[in-house]
């Protein structure tokens, strides 16, 4: 037997060593406490991130110096078209604003609860796991900047992943293409829901939709809120392409609308409230309207009847676009009823939001058939106009018609606000062709 | 071009190399932070496997199993502990490699290009294949063995192989 032992000596220390490791994994996968850091796992991301540290901040003075002292060829000419672009931009703000504070006070009318996210951290991406294996990154960001494990990682394309394991000035990062990732997200037009994950190729699939669903190449995935990790609404990704699955489900792949492979920096998402709008409006510094005010307190007022409405939205003002003077009849029995609801409807929900559910269905009717493009000739009266008689009447000319793109159903189909409290793209609405019997509902 | 035979004929032709501890160290460590940053600025990095590569030539240069075996395990162990998995899965494989790749320096020749590129190219093989088990089978993680991707890989490793030892060549000393 020790002949055996020396003679074998290595060898028989290979497998001892080979055996201690699996215990130690063993040992790990049966631990309950799989969220606490192992002191291995500390002692080494210690060691490394500062080194990394240190090397991205190198590189970027290096790149700072050469890009601010050096490299100025072209800057003049980009200054110029930055300085125009400003003031395109500008332009579009007072009109997208205008388009949120409309879209809020919408909400406002309907109790419509929201997430929004209020709070981010910005931080920079400094390594990576080194394995193809585990997508994960290192941020410059840890316990000492209130970061904490499962806070929503961002960039302004989309998400990114979710904070994993927290030291103290670095945080692990789980991307949104690891196979242990899991996203709750939801197809944009189709609202169809599923759930997010990744590949052992690094690759995103959308999972869980049922297969006889179409689902168009190019249809834009955004997070859903059900995994209560990431805000509903944020841009996932584009659908690249769809193959029936094994089973009941597609198989949707994904393209993530952040390139997870460059990724510099990214915003953590360190605070994410669910208030109503009101709260949202009441907090604002802006000027209250006296025509909100009045909405709010207005008692229950029954549904206009459809030709009323019709013709009170006849008399509203056309949105500065005097080609647009000639509203169509649907359109306008729309409008009214938008505004019949919001006025019926608004301290109803106040009162119980869960309660409003007629409140909830006419809403979507108006979006579906009356949404009307900001800047669309053929856009007549206002929301505002019809439904708050009041705020009709304080309504400046210059109002912008029906909300590009109003409140959905369930109080959760749209997001007004994106994540970064700036006003969401207006939706590219159909043509209002919206046949009267619809409208009369 | 050396005039050396590729299999050894007995211990005593056997050239067996020494590093400090410094470099002992700091290679390894150096490897760990390259293979972590640079895949952020160049993604296709990460098909490379520094870790693995110095693990390799460690274990050869050396020529020590129990050298190689815990170069293996340590360099492994590390590496885990910057991913978000078990900590053990690239410990397991690397010890595995460092003890193949050192016991076979003992019997083949190491020194030229065409038996490092084979040498680490197949022992890539063995690491991603001990990998794949242990993640599969006892970890339970879904993982596919795609062979041209793995192929390549070790293709890819076996050729950086050649130029990382001829640069580590530098720091080894004679015993």
């Amino acid at each position: 037997m020790e002949n055996f032992f020396s003679r074998y000596r290595n060898a028989t220390l290979l497998v001892l060593v080979l055996f201690a490791q699996v215990l130690g994994l063993a040992v790990q996968v049966k631990r309950p406490d799989t969220s606490g850091t192992r002191l291995i796992r500390f002692w080494v991301v210690n060691a490394v991130t500062p080194i990394e540290k240190a090397l991205v901040k190198t590189s970027q003075s290096v790149r700072g110096v050469w890009g601010n002292y050096f490299y100025l060829r072209g800057v003049r000419h980009e200054n110029r078209d930055l300085k125009a672009q400003v003031e395109r931009l500008r332009i579009e703000q007072v009109r997208l604003s205008e388009d949120a504070a409309q879209a809020r006070r919408l909400q406002v009318l309907l109790g419509f609860k929201e997430q929004f996210v209020s709070q981010t951290l910005a931080a920079q991406v400094i390594g990576t796991s080194g394995s193809d294996l585990s997508h994960v990154v290192y941020i410059d960001k840890g316990s000492t900047d209130g970061l904490k494990p499962d806070m929503a990682v961002i960039t302004a394309d989309g998400i990114v992943g979710k904070v994993l394991r927290v030291f103290h000035n670095s945080s692990q990062v789980l991307l949104i293409n690891d196979p242990s990732s899991g996203v709750g997200a939801i197809l944009e037009s189709s609202r169809l829901q599923g759930i997010l994950q990744g590949t052992a190729a690094g690759e995103t699939l959308l999972k869980y939709v049922m297969s006889d669903e179409k689902v168009p190449t190019g249809e834009r995935v955004l997070t859903s809120g059900g995994d209560r990790i990431f805000p509903k609404g944020l841009p996932i990704g584009t659908v690249q392409q769809t193959n029936p699955g094994g089973d009941l489900f597609l198989n949707i792949r994904v393209k993530p609308a952040a390139n997870l492979s460059r990724l510099e920096e990214v915003l953590v998402v360190t605070k994410v409230d669910e208030t109503t709008p009101q709260q949202k409006l009441a907090e604002s510094s802006g000027p209250v309207r006296a025509a909100d005010i009045l909405a709010e307190r207005l008692p229950s007022v029954p549904p206009k009847p459809a030709a009323a409405a019709s013709s009170a939205a006849s008399v509203q003002p056309t949105a500065g676009k005097p080609a647009s003077a000639t509203p169509a009849t649907g359109t306008s029995a729309a409008s009214g009823q938008t505004g019949g609801v919001a006025g019926t409807t608004k301290p109803a929900a106040n009162a119980a939001p869960s309660s409003a559910p007629s409140a909830r269905v006419t809403p979507e009717t108006t979006a579906s058939k009356a949404a009307a493009k900001p800047s669309g000739a053929s856009t007549p009266a206002t929301a505002s106009g019809t439904g708050q008689s009041s705020a009709a009447a304080a309504k400046p000319a210059t109002a912008k018609p029906v909300a590009t793109k109003p409140p959905a159903s369930d109080g959760q189909k749209t997001k007004q606000i994106d994540s970064a409290g700036q006003p969401a793209k207006p939706a590219a609405a159909p043509p209002q062709t919206a046949p009267s019997e619809d409208l009369s509902r | 071009m050396t005039d050396m035979p590729l299999v050894r004929t007995s211990r005593e032709e056997i050239e067996v190399y020494r590093f400090g501890p410094v470099i002992s160290v700091l290679v390894p460590l150096m490897a760990l932070v390259i293979q972590a940053f640079v895949p952020l600025r160049v993604h296709a990095f990460g098909v490379l496997d520094l870790p693995f590569l110095v693990t390799i030539f460690f274990a050869v240069t050396r020529r020590s199993q129990l050298a190689g075996m815990m170069t293996g395990a340590i360099i492994g162990l590390v590496q885990d502990a910057l991913t978000h998995q078990a900590i053990g899965l690239y410990g397991i494989a690397k010890t595995v490699a460092g003890y193949g790749a050192s016991s076979l320096g003992v019997k083949i020749d190491v020194e030229n290009p065409g038996t490092r590129l084979l040498v680490t190219g197949g022992f890539y093989l063995v690491h991603q294949a001990v990998y794949f088990l242990v993640a599969r089978n006892i970890l339970g993680i879904a993982m596919e063995w795609l062979w041209v991707r793995t192929l390549l890989a070790a293709l890819l490793n076996g050729l950086a192989a050649i130029i990382l030892f001829g640069v580590l060549d530098r720091f080894k000393r004679s015993t």
